[in-house]
């Protein structure tokens, strides 16, 4: 069958089987391996991307079902080389370590700032409770939505290349919540 | 409390936020993750690709009569179906396993557990694939299982593995360590001797990405590209040579991005043979990954084992000795991922932080029709099960003596001049200062202040325990004449070379799975060399490319591969003296070393920056008799011993006493792995490891029903921590370096998994005293907790 809806603000159209899960028709039609695939049972969450700008789990969705949606990838975060503030929050606060949820907890933080651009911490677990990480134990994920909720695009301060660590500012707030005491 | 940043003071180190050596600096990693372009094992897509799945066995034990693949071959997106029989005639139907014992890679007399592969389809996509398994038909004539270990070596127990001939039962191995009579002599002179059954139910490490591997066979050249999910690259292209046939200079291993390893990824699974295979026979490259299920269901498990403790002491609560016996079920193939001469990998650690009289460990392996594995899941070679065992005796040991378990244990550490320590069970611990930590994180917590308010809570009815757990980890396997896996010994090489514009690659044998390799060891060489970090590169992962070591797991990195990189870095370094001797016209014994440069003794404005150095040993100068041109050096290091770090963790749990269940309200874990390269990658390890920990005592177990079938297959029932699990963890820090290693650094990375289980564990027996609770076995599901306030606390296996 064929299939139109946009992605990351581009319009594509394809022919598909479809059985085709959405996840499949983004990484492997697509070529957008930034969406990953790590369960088989919808409870991950690494294949997160937004649709309509809410989150779904690409897995649980059949591409056919995206047909005339507006979905948004990882790949679509940064605008014009500029970092959207969740990806720079992510990196300030070490969110990441092998980075295979990333995408998804990236994008499910885009679309929480979106709704509520000053969520308390419970309320950031909560958005992100569908999806797991096995590595960073959560904590730097909760200080990374907070950095981008405490530097929202436009503020300037978020306008930095990716690996310049000058303009690093230490969320205070954040860093005092776990203490680092040494003897 | 006092907040003090880790950074560094010293300007010559750079900017605080920007440290030329060791800090808290950003991930090299991180811009390409975020952007989604990152390179794992899925995202590669060769020219002409095809896809390949495997048909699994739906039950554990049963002989295969037949395989009909007619249907399957018959569809038109087929390419090749590989059964047992197929590889019978390559002679790859068994593969050698790093325990000395071999694995089915396709079924080829009888099925050995559920989830066992069977066949082996080859397809133009990933869909047919799938949709061929179904089209192949088994006939299984099914025999009766043994899924419970305590039942393995009876005498009626089925023998799962009749292939070896002789074999009349299950007993993979008996070993021991320490001195078992004088340990018995010490425990039948004690004043006290505490008993228990401590279990370490099966758990998994379930990394995010599962495993997989593309294949890439060159029929012209004879060279077979092999990408996997591997966290030892080097081992594997040795192994692969040993079990392909193909020369070990005509195989290249590429280990790209990894989605977390935790220890599934370090042995050789059959999907990856079935994939060179299926490259083999297509003329294609083959790509083969696993879904979850098949992850969780056949590839390496961790823990099981059956611990029974015991522990002496005097009355006023001296601890004198302790002794276990360990009944360990492998499952169907003894796959255990450990050095040779270590079936029960450093088990023997059990004597844990406390200065000891005897002590006496032996351990038991069984078969049973379970999938292989054992060793995985940040469990440094069994020391999971060791920290757990002892640190469980302890707690229980406290309430048996009435005493509060973080003073029982400051009684009884081994003491900071008491170092190098050598244990019971032939351990030379290399350095500590266990009180330091212990108080520290007493102090963090609040301890004092947390007992009154359990008191106070006791009062009310309300269920609070709290925790106690000190650690010794032995991570960095390890000296070569000690330690090997499958006949390589455990050393690691680095190369470093520094090119004419000042520039750096080094590369390592060791495979980052998200531990910042890329970072920290370019941290390192900037540390030694003065480099700044953004321009060293970092390579690893491909075996045409970087020395040969062991790979990573064990927590091995910083302790042997950081050595070699620091010390390949002192080679470049004393390289770049006589040059600049030459460059300066001066006699190398008359500079002297600033990070960065070596100049002229008692003129430092007469000297020469690495940058400049490293043109002149590229350009024309005349080089110092014996001193080739270029900038560089390469080295193996072989470590004088592993490394020692330790922890203080202390966990505070609320049960609610209608449901049973546990939240974990606090964890306070001071670690002390010596010289920090980065606190906060150091940082990130240790959060994730107590998640880890938190999803082992209260959620995870892979367990499986009287007829072999395996219950925890899938995310539904394999309960991992999510978010709202996991308290915001509160972390600390004291700093004892390693005295044997290069930068006085010690590994780190599976401290926390190690550690933390015991603390939340001994928090949920604390909080369950009211009920006469004195142990329970993980994991502490709400059912379990509730069973054990009723008085009917159960093992779980």
């Amino acid at each position: 069958m064929q299939i139109s809806m946009t992605v990351n603000g581009a319009d594509v159209t394809s022919e598909i089987e479809p059985r085709v899960l959405l996840v499949h028709y983004i990484r492997e039609v697509l070529g957008l391996t930034g969406t990953h695939w790590g369960c088989d049972t919808s409870n991950c969450g690494t294949c997160v991307v937004l649709m309509d700008g809410q989150p779904v789990k690409s897995c649980t969705v059949l591409a056919a079902m995206a047909a005339g949606h507006d979905i948004r990838t990882v790949e679509g975060l940064a605008s014009g080389g500029t970092l959207d503030p969740v990806q720079q929050g992510f990196m300030e606060e070490h969110g990441l370590q092998c980075g295979f949820c990333t995408p998804g907890m990236m994008l499910t933080a885009r679309a929480l700032l979106d709704k509520n651009p000053h969520p308390d911490d419970a309320e950031i677990r909560q958005a992100i409770s569908g999806q797991i990480c096995r590595c960073t134990g959560y904590a730097t994920i909760v200080r990374s939505v907070q950095w981008a909720a405490a530097h929202p695009a436009g503020s300037g301060l978020a306008d930095t290349a990716a690996a310049d660590t000058d303009t690093a500012v230490p969320d205070v707030a954040a860093e005092t919540e776990d203490t680092e005491v040494k003897a | 409390m006092t907040v003090i940043h880790d950074r560094q003071s010293n300007p010559a180190a750079g900017d605080e936020d920007r440290p030329i050596g060791y800090g808290r600096i950003q991930r090299k990693e991180d811009p390409r993750f975020v952007r989604g372009k990152g390179h794992y094992l899925d995202d590669i897509v060769l020219p002409g690709m095809l896809h390949g799945a495997i048909l699994r066995a739906p039950v554990a034990h049963a002989r295969l009569v037949s395989i009909d693949t007619t249907n399957a071959l018959a569809h038109p997106k087929v390419v090749a179906v590989i059964t047992g029989k197929d590889l019978l005639g390559l002679k790859l139907a068994w593969a050698p396993t790093l325990s000395a014992d071999v694995q089915a890679v396709l079924v080829t007399d009888k099925v050995r557990f559920q989830g066992q592969e069977v066949a082996f389809v080859v397809a133009e996509d990933r869909y047919a694939a799938r949709d061929a398994l179904e089209l192949i038909d088994v006939e299984y004539d099914v025999l009766p299982p043994l899924v419970d270990a305590r039942k393995a070596l009876d005498a009626d127990a089925p023998v799962i593995r009749d292939e070896i001939e002789g074999r009349t039962d299950n007993r993979i191995f008996d070993w021991e360590m320490g001195d078992k009579a004088e340990t018995d002599a010490v425990f039948a002179a004690a004043d006290v001797v505490v008993s228990q059954e401590v279990v370490y139910p099966r758990v998994h490490p379930a990394p995010m990405e599962t495993c997989g591997a593309v294949a890439d066979f060159d029929a012209v050249n004879g060279k077979l590209t092999l990408y996997e999910t591997t966290q030892a690259p080097h081992a594997h292209r040795t192994l692969f040579a040993i079990v392909a046939g193909i020369p070990e200079h005509k195989i290249r291993i590429v280990s790209p991005d990894i989605g977390g390893g935790f220890g599934n990824k370090v042995g050789i699974y059959p999907g990856y043979i079935l994939a060179v295979v299926g490259s083999i026979v297509s003329g294609r490259p083959v790509k083969w990954v696993e879904d979850r299920s098949e992850n969780l269901m056949s590839t390496s498990f961790a823990r099981d084992y059956i611990m029974q403790g015991e522990i002496a002491a005097t009355r006023d609560g001296k601890i004198l000795a302790l002794r276990t016996h360990v009944l360990a079920d492998h499952g169907a193939f003894n796959a255990t991922a450990q050095p040779t001469k270590n079936p029960a990998g450093f088990f023997s650690i059990f004597t844990g932080s406390y200065d000891l009289a005897a002590a006496h460990c032996s351990v038991t392996g069984v078969y049973t029709n379970k999938a292989p594995g054992g060793v995985a899941y940040a469990c440094s070679f069994r020391v999971t099960e060791a920290v757990y065992l002892v640190e469980r005796m302890v707690d229980i040991l406290a309430r048996k003596l009435d005493m509060d378990p973080a003073e029982l244990r400051l009684k009884n550490f081994i003491k900071p001049e008491q170092f190098p320590y050598a244990n019971k069970t032939g351990w030379v611990y290399d350095s500590g200062n266990y009180e330091a930590a212990m108080r520290l994180s007493m102090q963090l917590a609040g301890y004092e202040d947390l007992r009154r308010e359990q008191a106070e809570k006791r009062e009310r009815g309300e269920l609070m325990g709290i925790g106690v757990s000190f650690f010794t980890e032995v991570v960095g396997a390890g000296p070569r004449k000690h330690f090997d896996i499958v006949g390589l010994g455990m050393a690691d090489g680095a190369e470093l070379r520094v090119h004419p514009t000042g520039k750096a690659v080094v590369r390592i044998s060791v495979q980052s799975q998200g531990q910042g390799h890329e970072t920290t060891f370019a941290q390192i060489v900037a540390e030694e060399l003065g480099i700044p970090p953004e321009d060293i590169e970092v390579v690893h992962g491909d075996t045409d490319q970087t020395p040969f070591g062991l790979g990573t797991y064990g927590s091995r990195s910083t302790p042997v591969s950081g050595g070699a990189v620091a010390l390949v870095a002192r080679k470049v370094r004393e390289k770049a003296k006589l040059i600049a001797g030459a460059m300066l016209e001066t006699r190398p014994e008359d500079l002297e070393w600033e990070k960065g440069r070596w100049f002229v003794k008692g003129d430092p404005s007469v000297g020469k920056t690495m940058a400049e150095i490293a043109m002149g040993a590229h350009g024309t100068i005349a080089l110092p008799e014996g001193v080739d041109g270029n900038l560089d050096a390469e080295v193996t290091y072989d470590p004088p011993n592993l490394t020692f770090p330790f922890g203080a963790y202390i966990c505070v749990v609320d049960i609610d006493p209608g449901t049973g269940e546990v939240k974990v309200r606090r964890f306070i874990a001071v670690d002390d792995c010596g010289t920090r390269i980065n606190p906060m990658i150091i940082e990130g390890q240790v959060h994730g490891g107590l998640t880890d920990g938190v999803g082992m005592a209260l959620m995870e177990i892979i367990e499986f029903d009287e007829d072999g079938n395996c219950l925890a297959g899938s995310f539904m029932d394999y309960l991992i921590p999510t978010a709202m699990e996991v308290p915001d963890w509160e972390t600390g820090f004291t700093v004892t370096p390693s005295p044997h290693h290069p930068i006085g650094a010690k590994g780190i990375g599976e401290s926390a998994t190690v550690g933390s289980p015991p603390a939340i564990v001994n928090a949920v027996v604390d909080a369950l005293a009211p009920f006469g609770v004195t142990h329970m076995d993980m994991p502490c599901t709400p059912a379990r907790v509730w069973a054990a306030m009723q008085g009917r606390a159960r093992p779980p296996i």
